[in-house]
């Protein structure tokens, strides 16, 4: 069976902008506006940041510019009370979601203060070993269901990630006990070095669904109508009892894998260029906008002077930390006190100080 | 060293890419294998040109998962091959941990021999380098834990390349961490052929006969800093780089201490469970009625590793070395 056929790219919008001639009700102007607010600012987000690496007023950071769409798609589908669960480079959904963007640049900045979502909002911190989030997200999920809620958890992870075992794992226990969990898969080509060839012989993601009995959608993951079409079908899945999803959004990363790797070292960045001219995500969006009749430039400007500004602010707020109390070692490792780490504190603040 | 070899100034990443060439040079059964390692050259650039020079064949970018690389690398290493797997970060190891605490280190002894692992594990660890979460931890302890297994860190290129030959000639599982915190700290020279520095052996870098300091990585130049600033004040200390922390090497341990009477030990890993612990135990057993103080550890505490703004506070420095050398001197 060839699984392209089996599995094809859904689109809503095609490269320029049109409609497919997909019907859905979600595609409306209102809807473009406010992903397209959303969009923008994640791109602006993303550029900072990797300003702020470059100034070494940050540390190392993974940008994700190119995968705008997959990630606001995916993130507006989800309600208050779900629970997110994002890698290293999913700044734009849980930003998104509702997390504190001075949290998220404190995250980069070495600061353990940034991995703490606010207050009500189930935002796990990124995850750095790769696919091990996927099994949490299907563990959150399951106590949701065991609790008799409808809540559901959406987990974010990489093509690369499918190749872990924790990634089979949590599929087959998402399946087995039937758990509201959606496995949203952003396969943008690469594993740091590693292109989708090498990482597996299938030729979608999306087919790895079929080893579990499970829903596998397949989505142009820089079509954000699709994006969110699908994720809500998912997520709407997931609330009514129907078990986990696997979306696999196709997109791509423009830049580096973090501001630590050389991508000319392993591709050719041309594509990239390529497909910033040809397959943008909010280019696409705008040009959506035009043929529906419904852009409006002094609002785009406003949309990006916005984003700015609350960027700026961010920004701020995060340099008033220069560096976390040292404290904060020492007193979450535990929920009660216990003698080795209350000896190693003592000894850190108060005998010879060990603060030097 | 003597002069009339040929020598290169390379810093440890170098050292450690020159030994590979040289063992993929010399012996066919050798394969590089890991996430990355390949076209990229590794994240590191450990790997780098090897990829060029030997191709797809013996220089492998795998898929991410390293229960399967080390899984796989056992199964290779059973059957006349010897891998040497490239672990991004050791704080990755720990999806191949299975594989390597419940079958790489027992096949042998399951077998009586019959079967064998001359598998090499390579992976950068520690602080100091202001890396992401998980990137930078010590669990050097956790492995000379395993039985079966043996764990070498070098702290210099010329080590680096003498031991990692070694790790790859040995005919068990190695693990053999790399201090990234010093990876280019500076070149110095180191032979251009071919040559190994046997595994379980301790190298002393500075003489002394007032205080021991035993370090290892990236702690080694820590300690040389802080025994410089004892010697202005008129205490002189030994300046043990243990190289190999499974088997640690009795002989010199024991013989310093005999000699100061007082011993510091450092780690950049949480106190608890540290390897010092078992270098206090070779100390008890061979020397303990010359010891005049308390041993001391100078090491990481309890607590996951802080996010970087931290970790300077994390680590042990030449100051609270140096208040450790203190300590044990008036005592
Ligand atoms: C268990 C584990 N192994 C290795 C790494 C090192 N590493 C970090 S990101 C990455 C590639 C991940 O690729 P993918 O899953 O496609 O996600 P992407 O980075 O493309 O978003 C690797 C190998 C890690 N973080 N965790
Ligand atoms: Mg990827």
């Amino acid at each position: 069976m060839d699984m392209n056929e089996k599995f094809p790219i859904v689109q809503l919008l095609s490269g320029d902008g049109r409609r497919t001639g997909a019907v859905c009700e979600h595609v409306t102007i209102e809807r473009a506006k406010l992903f397209y607010e959303h969009m923008v600012f994640s791109r602006l987000f993303d550029q900072k940041a990797v300003n702020l690496q470059r100034q070494g007023r940050i540390g190392t950071y993974a940008p994700f510019e190119g995968q705008e769409a997959s990630q606001i798609g995916s993130a507006l589908a989800m309600e208050d009370g779900d629970w997110m669960f994002p890698t290293y480079r999913d700044h734009a959904a849980t930003a998104a979601f509702g997390h504190s963007l001075k949290n998220i640049f404190l995250y980069w900045k070495g600061c353990i203060e940034g991995c703490v979502p606010p207050e009500g909002k189930h935002i796990f911190p990124p995850s750095v070993p790769i696919a091990s989030q996927i099994l949490h997200a299907t563990g959150t999920a399951w106590a949701e269901q065991k609790k008799g809620s409808d809540r559901v958890s959406l987990v974010y992870f990489g093509d690369g990630a499918t190749s872990e075992g924790d990634f089979h794992e949590g599929l087959n226990f998402a399946s087995v006990f039937n758990i509201p969990v959606v496995f949203f898969n952003q396969n943008n080509g690469y594993a740091i070095s590693v292109p989708l060839e090498r990482q597996m012989k299938t030729k979608t993601i999306a087919q790895k669904s079929l080893a579990y009995d499970i829903p596998g959608v397949r989505v142009d993951g820089n079509d954000v109508f699709a994006v969110y079409d699908e994720t809500m079908k998912a997520i709407n899945r997931a609330r009514n009892g129907n078990g986990p999803t696997l979306i696999e959004a196709v997109t791509w990363r423009y830049g580096a894998h973090t501001t630590t790797d050389e991508p000319s070292k392993y591709r050719d960045q041309a594509e990239s260029k390529r497909r910033r001219e040809s397959d943008d995500p909010i280019t696409r969006l705008e040009r959506f906008l035009e043929i529906e009749g419904a852009w409006d430039s002094s609002w785009a400007e406003q949309v990006n002077e916005e984003a700015e500004q609350k960027l700026n602010e961010a920004v701020i707020e995060m340099e008033k930390t220069v560096k976390s109390d040292e404290a904060l070692m020492f007193d979450h490792v535990f929920g009660t006190d216990v003698w080795p780490v209350q000896e190693q504190k003592h000894r850190f603040f108060y005998e010879g100080s060990e603060k030097g | 060293m003597s002069t009339a070899v040929n020598t290169k100034k390379l810093t440890i990443v170098q050292a450690i890419t020159d030994a590979l060439k040289e063992m993929l040079e010399e012996d066919e059964s050798v394969l590089v294998l890991g996430e990355d390692v390949g076209k990229n050259g590794g994240v590191f650039r450990a790997t780098d040109g090897l990829y060029d020079l030997f191709g797809d064949d013996r220089v492998i970018d795998t898929p991410l998962a390293e229960s399967g690389l080390i899984g796989s690398s056992i199964g290779l290493a059973m059957n006349g091959f010897r891998p040497v797997v490239e672990i991004q970060f050791l704080g990755f190891i720990y999806p191949g941990f299975n594989q390597l605490i419940t079958h790489a280190t027992r096949i042998r002894t399951r077998t009586q021999s019959r079967y064998t692992v001359p598998l090499t594990i390579r992976a950068p660890y520690g602080s100091g380098v202001r890396a992401p979460e998980i990137h930078s931890d010590s669990t050097e302890a956790l492995f000379t834990h395993i039985p079966g297994l043996k764990v070498v860190i070098p702290s210099n290129p010329y080590d680096a390349k003498g031991l990692l030959i070694s790790s790859i000639k040995d005919p068990d599982p190695v693990l053999f961490l790399e201090p990234m915190r010093i990876y280019r700290a500076g070149k110095e020279d180191v032979p251009s052929e071919s040559y190994s520095i046997p595994l379980g052996k301790a190298s002393r870098k500075r003489t002394g006969d007032d205080v021991s300091i035993f370090a290892w990585g990236a702690m080694v130049r820590v300690a040389e800093k802080a025994a410089e600033e004892a010697s202005e004040n008129g205490i002189e200390c030994d300046v043990i780089d243990l190289r190999t922390l499974y088997p640690l090497d009795k002989e010199v341990i024991a013989e310093s201490v005999q000699r100061t009477g007082r011993a510091i030990i450092v780690h950049e890993a949480p106190s608890t469970g540290g390897v010092s612990n078992d270098v206090m135990e070779i100390i008890n057993d061979t020397s303990f009625l010359y010891m005049r103080a308390p041993i001391k550890k100078v090491t990481g505490y309890d607590t996951p590793v802080p996010l970087f703004t931290l970790e300077d506070d994390y680590a042990p420095d030449s100051k609270k070395i140096y208040r450790a050398i203190e300590e044990v001197t008036r005592f």
